[in-house]
């Protein structure tokens, strides 16, 4: 399934948020969008979802989501956004009671995606007994259960520490590799964006316009932290966002 | 002069400690020993006359006339009363209260009708309703449950509704994400989330309940221990009067414990 973005343009009462911004997800194709903080890359994500409607332009999907896909858009927040009064097991169980699955099918599904996020000895604690590391596979494991079709991941990374974060991001290039999901993955890491894009989107300032859209050709296996290309890569990006970092920090004190 | 530390070297003092006091240290057994601490003073006291009978009897009076009240069956009568109003007026109300707190916090027209409704009516003493309630449910039980249950419904829809309002929007909007129903948001998120909310609001419903229930029963009760206070108190048994004094705090922490166990059930995910 292809998702296409159109044109989409949204304000906030007299903040003008986002401007006419158009770029396509293709199938397995992950895109990640970098921008300084408050350019408006939450809401895109939110748009792109379907969690608000956009003021201008529209969100299309194009094809048939795979094969018994029970939510074809489904997010990875920043926060994990996991109920602290339910175990792993029951996080995960949560999305899928509203469908009609056989309960032994249900539980058949939980199993396996713990496994593939290796928490399957973590079924029964309880978010508070997990690292931050752990609870992001939860949510990751979560979102594997109803097979996306696109995952809109808003920060996924950002609230972990750094050897975390390392961890976590060979966790998800390792999932690409096995899964070939489709991702619209939000970052503010410049680092993140290189490993994890076949394409960055990179948006400016408020109102985010997109400055650049790059395309990386080494293949997501072949990536590494220390690749020299994607060190200059993202030197280059950073070139980029630099001016517009600092005038964007400049801007949020009136802004707020 | 400085002296020479361990280590050889001159002037070497050790890092003063400044982080004491200020956090809470669990000492269980201090409570219990207070209570017969102070027991024992008062019957110590009022033995050798330096506490006036008449002013204060002693606890082991008091305990007689409680186990006069034993003897007599009286004790039966008297606490089934107030117990059944209170536990029919304190359920319904707190029903009653999560039920509309819960319509307020979702409906965005029910809340602009009903809260300023609420925040009205809350402050006013329920017990200065008693007598239209009397005029309305009659003399009899009607009145006292009604009393009760509206002394325990108000607390408990502001503490619903603003459980409600508190609850992270983070996790409202995951489910909406995920295309979770109406009802399963409702069901598994927003009434898990302002639980703890709710159950601190139990604690206050029913100190007010205790109170209401003890007023209503002076009011006009043959049975009851508001009932059994008030005339206890006509007749000077002050021992009597203690007795009865005493059973409502046993009540009191009786069922704060109670709650005490539903948190630990419904609230152990907090840890
Ligand atoms: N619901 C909202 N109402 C009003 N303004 C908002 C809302 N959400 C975001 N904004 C504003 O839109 C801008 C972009 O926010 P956001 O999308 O969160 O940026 P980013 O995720 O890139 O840091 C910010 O200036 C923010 O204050
Ligand atoms: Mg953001």
């Amino acid at each position: 399934m292809e998702l296409i973005v159109q044109g989409v343009s949204h304000r906030y009462g007299p903040t003008e948020v986002l401007d006419d911004i158009s770029f396509t997800v293709g199938d397995g194709e992950i895109v990640a969008i970098i921008g300084p903080s408050g350019c408006g890359k939450s809401t895109l994500l939110r748009l792109v979802g379907g969690l608000e409607r956009p003021g201008e332009g529209a969100v299309l999907m194009r094809g048939a989501p795979p094969d018994r896909s029970l939510n074809p858009l489904t997010y990875v927040f920043q926060d994990f956004a996991l109920l602290p009064w339910r175990t792993v097991e029951g996080n995960v169980s949560l999305v899928l009671e509203d469908h009609a699955l056989p309960a032994a099918e249900r539980r058949a599904v939980i199993d396996d995606v713990l496994e593939r996020t290796r928490l399957a000895e973590f079924k029964k604690a309880l978010p508070r007994q997990l690292s931050g590391g752990m609870k992001q596979r939860v949510a990751i494991a979560r979102a594997l259960a109803v097979r996306p079709a696109v995952m809109l991941m808003d920060e996924p990374l950002s609230a972990l520490d750094s050897q975390t974060r390392e961890l976590l991001l060979d966790d998800l290039l390792e999932l690409w590799l096995r899964e070939r999901f489709s991702a619209c993955y939000v970052t503010h890491n410049l680092a993140e964006a290189v490993r994890l894009g076949h394409r960055i989107v990179v948006l400016s300032r408020r109102p985010g316009r997109i400055r650049e859209l790059v395309r990386i050709d080494i293949p997501l296996g072949e990536r590494g932290p220390t690749t020299p290309e994607l060190a200059q890569l993202q030197q280059e990006l950073w070139q980029l966002l630099r001016d517009e970092a600092l005038a964007a920090d400049r801007e949020l004190a009136d802004a707020v | 002069m400085p002296s020479k530390g361990p280590l050889g070297d001159d002037d070497l003092r050790p890092v003063p400690f400044r982080g004491g006091g200020f956090h809470h240290v669990p000492l269980a057994y201090l409570s219990p020993l207070v209570f017969v601490g102070l027991i024992a003073i008062w019957e110590l006291g009022s033995r050798t006359g330096w506490i006036s009978s008449i002013a204060l009897p002693a606890p082991s009076a008091a305990f007689a006339a409680f186990l006069d009240l034993i003897e007599t069956g009286m004790l039966w009568q008297h606490l089934r009363a107030s117990l059944l109003r209170l536990v029919v007026g304190w359920t319904l109300g707190t029903a009653l209260g999560i039920g509309v707190g819960l319509a307020i916090a979702l409906f965005s027209v029910l809340r602009a009708g009903l809260a300023p409704v609420v925040a009205a009516l809350f402050p006013v003493p329920k017990i200065a309703l008693l007598p239209l309630f009397i005029v309305w449910f009659g003399i009899g039980e009607g009145s006292k449950v009604a009393t009760i249950l509206f002394g325990a419904f108000f607390p408990t829809v502001i503490a619903t509704y603003s459980g409600v309002d508190n609850v992270d929007r983070g996790l409202i909007r995951m489910g909406q994400s995920f295309g979770l129903s109406w009802a399963s948001i409702v069901r598994k998120i927003i009434v898990p989330g302002a639980m703890p909310a709710i159950l601190a609001g139990f604690r206050i419903s029913v100190s007010i309940s205790i109170v209401l229930l003890v007023a209503a029963e002076m009011i006009g009760a043959r049975f009851g221990i508001g009932a059994y206070i008030l005339t206890a108190g006509a007749l000077f048994a002050v021992e009597q009067l203690i007795a009865g004094v005493a059973m409502l705090s046993v009540i009191g922490l009786a069922i704060s414990w109670l709650i005490g166990r539903a948190e630990k059930r419904f609230l152990d995910w907090r840890g």
